[in-house]
């Protein structure tokens, strides 16, 4: 029967249960990017930011609350410039950060 | 659970409510989905309690769910309110009681506002006068029905025919207690309890026998926003409401839900009709739903009146599973008969959900 | 009963403030008096099990205070009933009835720790799982507390809890519990390494000396993940765990986490016990309600009244290096202050 509405999902995120497996593969491969602060200096200096809303902190921030797809989404729009790695005040070496998504993206382990 | 902690809670937000003579105003909606309700509460605090409740047929809404909508501005709401001020103090009473939790948390604004406010209050003064002819006086005190039957619980529970209890086992029946959000979640101090830990319809419960139920999501809104589902389109953020709930109590396993909100036992009640349609779930044993209670029906289910004659065959979800495992006496087959036994039609079943 | 009038100075308080005043008011040949109003000295860093940066037990704080201490004249149990202000000195009595004569006092009373059960959302004093910093510590020391389960899967920690909060009667920053959490947070993950820890903060206020590699640590090797953001409530679960519910403001979304143990920072507020006193000897007190120092940059220990001085956290949250620093400055404020009503 139609009833003209549906039940709506919760948008919270729920800890215990989110996919956070990319995230941890990710940091055993670069450990740096766990000592993010989400600071945004990587995001602000972006050169590909303001067309395509690449960010590398949300990028971060997306693979820790298991938000996979948007990840995937905004990866194809890096290049590569390494101007994040030049001004991140944790020393995250976000280039191998970002080259390391890539590779479990596509299942293909290893260092760069 | 340390229940000390909570107790020291509830001493902090004691509130006075007058034990008598009592002016009560009516809800809107009430009287539709769940029409025995305030006529029991009449009953019980003036035919049995002996108490002085009075009401006047000249008395209106509150001008709640218009104003919750956005339909009428906030001057005219304290008119209307104003109004029914003046009615109060026209019969003499101080006490104001009412019927309805947003009607309650209405008042409460309103007053708060003209405390804060002098001039509006001196404005809403002339506005009545212009409009009506008629002068006020703020109540001393207001109160909802569900705190007057929190304050004569116990009196209640000396005349009690039935306990809350497994009639077989003599084990409580565990009970969810759900507060309306105008009740104490805008002024904690005016909610029995307080906010976080209301006991206004816990301490009715355990009074009369039975178990009360803490879950996640007890605080949680059932989703009767005005604003919210007037809209059709908006109503799936009701029922979202509503099944985040139930999805929480679930595990609990609860006899039934009562509540002290014109709204939340509707929207609590329905919507399992919604859900079990949707998502083909229901939530209480062997296909039935959770039978939901106002207070006022649970107070006559206690007394030992009919269950017919309280408007539970109105509800949606079947409370026989609930009378069956209490013990009390009802006759299915007069169910839905009228007065004087006159026939009223049947209505459709659902497809999924198990209603008697 | 009147003590001897060599140059007494009456310290009010014996934790780490008065203690340290009062070794060095006998190392510069001066006569202190400890009044505690419990049973035992030590205040609040008694309390703690350990202390940052270089996670110092407190007893090795405290310990040396035992010998230091031996000749000093120490009143514990006792409270002050008045001081009233003669012409040349002061005349305190206290409530065992006993009348000390002094030429200066020291107010080291210290601080309260919020009551935690003020935040009724939270549950402390409600559910079974819900603790304060201050319970942490004494678990970390005996080892015994119900409230901590004993293979914890998931532990919270929130920031900010009665402080930075006006509707808790607090708009100041307690400044320690942010280093407290981070360090409460290692602590837990090193006896319990499979746990995940979360941190619930508005800011991070980490600005001491080796605050922010405490910080890094808890990341990059503890594992410990930081969510910005306020606890808006704990509820129960069915097995006796606790549902938190929190705002996660760097993605904009609601966050929801079920734990076994959360962990309630309760900050540093005024201890209004002390008001009457203060009014007493017309001690001004701040909005905060801590005591008014004479200048907040040049005076701390000072007031604008002769003879008095403030030492520790009477004046405000700070940390236990900074404690001691002012006690040592305020014994030599009293001694500068005694050598010039001589001449």
């Amino acid at each position: 029967m139609d009833f003209g509405f549906t039940l709506s999902p919760s948008s919270a995120i729920e800890l215990d249960t989110l996919d956070s497996a990319l995230y941890r593969k990710l940091c055993r491969i670069e450990p740096g990017a766990r000592t993010c602060i989400g600071c945004g200096s990587c995001s602000a200096t972006c050169t590909a930011a303001e067309y395509s809303g690449m960010s590398v902190r949300k990028l971060l921030l997306g693979l820790q609350r298991g938000k996979k797809a948007e990840v995937e989404r905004m990866l194809s729009n890096c290049m590569l410039c390494g101007k994040c790695t030049m001004v991140c005040p944790r020393g995250i070496n976000t280039r191998r950060v970002i080259l390391t998504v890539c590779r479990l993206y596509d299942n293909v382990e290893g260092t760069l | 659970m340390i229940y000390q902690g909570k107790q020291k809670i509830w001493s902090d937000y004691q509130k006075d409510i007058p034990d008598n003579h009592w002016f009560y105003v009516r809800s809107c909606i009430r009287q539709s989905f769940f029409p025995a309700s305030e006529a029991y509460f009449v009953k019980i605090v003036r035919d049995l309690l002996g108490k002085d409740l009075y009401e006047t047929p000249h008395h209106t809404t509150c001008g709640g769910i218009a104003y919750h909508s956005d339909t009428i501005p906030q001057e005219t709401a304290m008119t209307i309110v104003a109004r029914q001020f003046a009615l109060m103090k026209e019969a003499g009473y101080k006490n104001l009681v009412t019927s309805c939790i947003t009607s309650f948390g209405n008042y409460c604004e309103i007053l708060e506002t003209w405390r804060e406010f002098p001039e509006l209050e001196a404005r809403i003064r002339e506005h009545l006068w212009k409009a009506c002819r008629r002068e006020f006086d703020k109540p001393e005190y207001v109160c909802h029905a569900s705190d007057v039957v929190f304050k004569l619980r116990n009196e209640i529970a000396e005349r009690a025919k039935f306990r809350l209890i497994d009639k077989e086992t003599g084990e409580p029946l565990r009970i969810v207690e759900h507060i309306g959000c105008h009740y104490s979640k805008m002024f904690p101090h005016k909610g029995v309890g307080g906010a976080e830990y209301p006991c206004v319809l816990s301490g009715m419960a355990e009074s009369w026998g039975g178990k009360v139920i803490d879950y996640p999501e007890r605080r949680h809104c059932c989703g009767f926003g005005f604003r919210q589902y007037m809209v059709k389109a908006n109503r799936g953020y009701s029922v979202s409401n509503t099944h985040k709930k139930f999805e929480s109590m679930e595990p609990y396993h609860p006899d039934m839900i009562i509540t002290n909100c014109p709204g939340c036992p509707y929207f609590l009640d329905r919507w399992q009709y919604v859900i079990s349609e949707q998502t083909g779930k229901t939530y209480g044993k062997d296909g039935y739903g959770i039978p939901v209670l106002t207070y006022e029906e649970l107070a006559g289910l206690v007394l030992g009146v009919d269950p017919w004659d309280l408007g539970l065959q109105i509800h949606q979800v079947g409370p026989e599973p609930l009378l069956d495992k209490m013990g009390v006496p009802y006759d299915p087959s007069k169910k839905y008969l009228g007065l004087d036994e006159k026939e009223l039609r049947k209505p459709g079943l659902p497809n999924v959900l198990k209603c008697c | 009963m009147l003590l001897s009038m060599k140059e007494t100075i009456l310290v009010v308080g014996g934790g780490i403030a008065g203690m340290e005043t009062a070794v060095q008011l006998k190392a510069l040949g001066l006569t202190p008096v400890i009044v505690e109003k419990n049973s035992s000295l030590g205040g609040h860093v008694a309390q703690w099990n350990r202390l940052f940066p270089d996670m110092t037990p407190a007893s090795k704080v405290l310990d040396p205070y035992n010998d230091a201490l031996k000749e000093v004249d120490i009143y514990t149990d006792t409270e002050i009933a008045s001081i009233n202000s003669l012409q040349k000195e002061y005349a305190a009595v206290l409530s065992n009835g006993k009348t000390l004569r002094c030429k200066a006092v020291v107010f080291a009373t210290g601080f309260k720790l919020f009551e935690a059960e003020k935040k009724e959302e939270y549950g402390y004093g409600i559910y079974d799982r819900v603790i304060t910093n201050r319970d942490l510590e004494r678990w970390f020391d005996t080892r015994s507390d119900e409230r901590v389960p004993a293979k914890p899967a998931a532990i919270g920690f929130v920031h900010c809890v009665g402080s930075r909060d006006v509707k808790a009667g607090n708009s100041q920053c307690s400044k320690v519990c942010c280093i407290t959490a981070i360090k409460q947070a290692i602590e837990m993950k090193e006896l319990f390494p499979d746990t995940e820890i979360y941190c619930f903060y508005m800011d991070l206020r980490l600005f001491g000396k080796k605050y922010e590699d405490f910080y890094i640590n808890a990341q990059r090797d503890y594992g410990i993940h930081f969510i910005r953001g306020r606890v808006s409530e704990v509820a129960e679960t069915i097995d006796g765990r606790v549902q938190v519910k929190a705002e996660d403001t760097l993605s904009g979304k609601p966050v929801k986490v079920k734990l076994d143990l959360l962990v309630l920072m309760s900050g540093i507020v005024c201890d209004r016990a002390n008001n009457e006193l203060a009014r007493s000897v017309s001690l001004p007190l701040d909005e905060d309600g801590f005591f008014r120092s004479l200048d907040n940059i040049a005076g701390v220990t000072c007031t604008d009244r002769k003879g008095l001085f403030l030492a520790g956290t009477c004046t405000g949250p700070k940390t236990v290096p900074e404690t001691l620093a002012e006690a040592r400055s305020a014994a030599l404020n009293v001694y500068q202050y005694l050598k010039a009503k001589k001449k």
